[in-house]
């Protein structure tokens, strides 16, 4: 490798803690024993992955029984939507998603429907936020799940997810509630792989009955995530075997388990000063690169957004030439031109938000982390320019901006007007 | 180790992105005429005369948009001068820089010759292009056409006027129904093939129902009824 990485994905991966990668080396040679096993080396794992399922519980403030590890967020998505979906069949058949959801949420709603579910998309307004209006107008005694993501993976934007909750919770409680289930339908499931590192996951203050977690996403290691599911409600697997996890089959995945508990502790503990940090970086970016490179704009919400999220459309140019730029001076980025897809279409995401496909060719996506510095800021601040100029003159484009309105409302985060810990203070 | 010795000299492109994970490469040529693209219009010309025959294809919806200059030496019947600028990947950058190239290079390349440059051509003196940014390179060649027919226009040889082999399926990409004849001659079984191949109906979805009933009236003209070569 040639000099040094400016990485501006960490909405795409988190490097792995170097202190949770010591804890999860001893259950690779040492400690290998499968957890099923009732000999020493067995119990040693099984030990592990309850002491990893205490912590990640009590970051969830749920109990121990009601989180499943799995491979993944995908996998997480899949079985909540499906394994409830097919679980709850004779109460109803509507699934209602937003429209800006992960893939893994869209696939398999896709795949349901094909099974005769009702599949339902809330579209969201200019900035991202779901409509919440229509949202409680589609939700009636046929819906069995709502599902909306914690915070959209390109445009960070957040979704008021306690909100919702109460929504959902005040349609339960009312006349079209069915009272013979024990856990009366709909559920709330909602994503929360990249919210997960900088606001709350606290089922208690949330009020979601299911949520996805990812592991890479908060400096934990890759290929484990695991969903959180409320006591009591009825859901099918979608992987079958010798039960291991009794809803989810095959041999755990010990030492990404232990990596899992680790990295949720340090996330947790961090959470505050890391908001700041990447709150900072963030809004020094933003202010920057909008001052210096003219038609720029904003994706996604302006206040109401995760702080280590900028997703900008750069017009006139096209977002994987300049990814590839940047790629040249080291700085990693992300976009949602199509020309970076793999069946070239451009992010439906930013199409929900109303984005033309003009803009959208221009996306790229800067995130932050824990590792981004001041000088890692101002080394994209000194060589964008030069970059968006030199790919403009290549460019026979020259688009009009239009300005986009002052946003005034305040209200997508949990609760309230700032971020709770912000809050507290 | 004479297996390491293989995969080393193994030939192809050698450029991967590290970032995106992408499983698409670029070849060096790519790389080469993406970062330094040759014969570029830094300067938009100030007054029309300043060339003699403009072409435009593509547009901004569809994420490819190419824009060419050229100046004709009307005596020996040859481009003498061909400038550009594109708005797309870097495929399609260096596709557009290498054209201006071929059509330049050795004191420039007769018009009789350029109306037959084939995006094959382009490709094949890149190194090769990724499967799904073919259509990059397509665009280049139709984009000189454009040119060469304005150049026709302009100086009254309206005989010599190519009109496209057939009638454009997708207004933006100008995708033609020769287009999707050939990509199922070389393969291309599903319409997500065929627009990866050619762009079709990307920012013009409209026109997809039709792409599709062509998809599957060549399909049955050359591999039989249900798509298998018979």
């Amino acid at each position: 490798m040639k000099g040094k990485q400016y990485y501006f994905d960490y909405a795409a991966t988190t490097p792995l803690d170097k202190w949770v990668f010591l804890k999860m080396k001893p259950y690779f040679s040492e400690n290998f024993g499968n957890p099923s096993n009732l000999y020493e080396s067995g119990r040693k794992a099984k030990l592990a992955i309850s002491e990893a399922i205490n912590k990640i519980t009590k970051v969830l403030n749920c109990a121990p029984g009601e989180f499943i590890f799995t491979s993944g967020a995908t996998e997480a998505d899949n079985l909540a939507i499906a394994g409830i979906a097919r679980a709850n069949k004779e109460f109803g058949n509507k699934i209602i998603i937003s429209a800006v959801e992960h893939k893994g949420i869209m696939s398999v709603c896709d795949a349901l429907k094909k099974e005769g579910f009702e599949i339902v998309k809330i579209p969201v307004d200019k900035f991202g936020t779901v409509d919440l209006k229509k949202l409680k107008k589609e939700i009636n005694s046929k819906t069995i799940l709502v599902s909306i993501t914690y915070a959209d993976s390109e445009t960070g934007t957040a979704q008021p997810v306690a909100e919702i909750a109460k929504i959902i919770r005040k349609f339960r409680e009312g006349k079209h509630s069915k009272p013979y289930t024990l856990n009366p339908i709909p559920y709330f499931h909602t994503d929360a792989s990249q919210a997960a590192p900088y606001l709350d996951i606290n089922i208690e203050n949330i009020g979601v009955d299911l949520m996805t977690l990812s592991a890479h996403k908060i400096y934990g290691p890759k290929g484990i995530g695991g969903l959180y599911i409320k006591k009591g409600i009825k859901i099918k697997p979608i992987i079958f075997g010798g039960g291991q996890q009794s809803l989810r089959s095959g041999t755990q995945n010990v030492p990404a388990i232990v990596g899992f508990g680790e990295a949720i502790i340090l996330a947790e503990k961090n959470k505050k000063a890391e908001f700041k940090h990447a709150k900072q970086l963030r809004d020094k970016l933003e202010k920057g690169i909008f001052k210096i490179i003219p038609k720029v704009v904003l994706n996604g919400h302006s206040k109401n957004r995760l702080p280590n999220f900028l997703n900008i459309s750069i017009l006139d140019i096209e977002g994987e030439a300049l990814l590839l730029y940047l790629d040249e001076k080291g700085i990693a980025v992300g976009t949602g031109s199509a020309c970076n897809s793999e069946n070239l279409e451009p992010s439906y995401i930013l199409s929900a938000l109303g984005r033309s496909y003009e803009y959208i060719h221009g996306s790229v996506r800067f995130t932050m982390g824990k590792y981004t510095t001041d000088s890692d800021i101002n080394y994209v601040l000194k060589n964008l320019p030069e970059m968006v100029k030199k790919l403009r003159q290549i460019s026979p484009l020259n688009l009009k901006i239009k300005k986009p309105k002052k946003i005034s409302q305040l209200k997508a985060f949990v609760g309230g007007k700032t971020p709770h810990f912000l809050r507290r203070k | 180790m004479s297996k390491k010795s293989l995969i080393a000299k193994k030939k192809g492109p050698d450029v991967v992105n590290k970032f995106t994970g992408g499983n698409w490469v670029y070849t060096k040529e790519v790389k080469e005429h993406f970062f330094n693209p040759r014969n570029l219009l830094w300067e938009m010309p100030k007054n029309k005369s300043g060339f003699d025959a403009e072409g435009i294809i593509g547009s901004p919806a569809c994420g490819d948009i190419m824009r060419v200059w050229l100046k004709v030496d009307p005596k020996k019947d040859k481009i003498i001068e061909f400038k550009w600028r594109t708005f797309g990947c870097a495929s399609a950058i260096a596709a557009t820089s290498m054209l201006s190239v071929m059509a330049t290079e050795k004191g420039g390349m007769k018009i009789d010759k350029a109306l037959k440059i084939k995006p094959q051509d382009i490709m094949k003196r890149l190194g090769g292009l990724p499967d799904r940014k073919i259509h990059c390179s397509v665009l280049g060649d139709k984009a000189l056409r454009a040119a060469i027919n304005d150049w026709f226009k302009k100086t009254g040889q309206y005989e010599r006027i190519i009109v496209e082999g057939s009638r454009v399926i997708d207004p933006n990409t100008k995708v033609t129904e020769v287009d999707i004849e050939s990509a199922v001659i070389e393969g291309v079984k599903t319409i997500e093939d065929l627009q990866k191949r050619t762009k079709v109906g990307i920012g013009n979805p409209a026109c997809l129902d039709e792409a599709e009933q062509l998809l599957r009236f060549y399909r049955e003209k050359y591999f039989g009824k249900d798509g298998k070569q018979g």
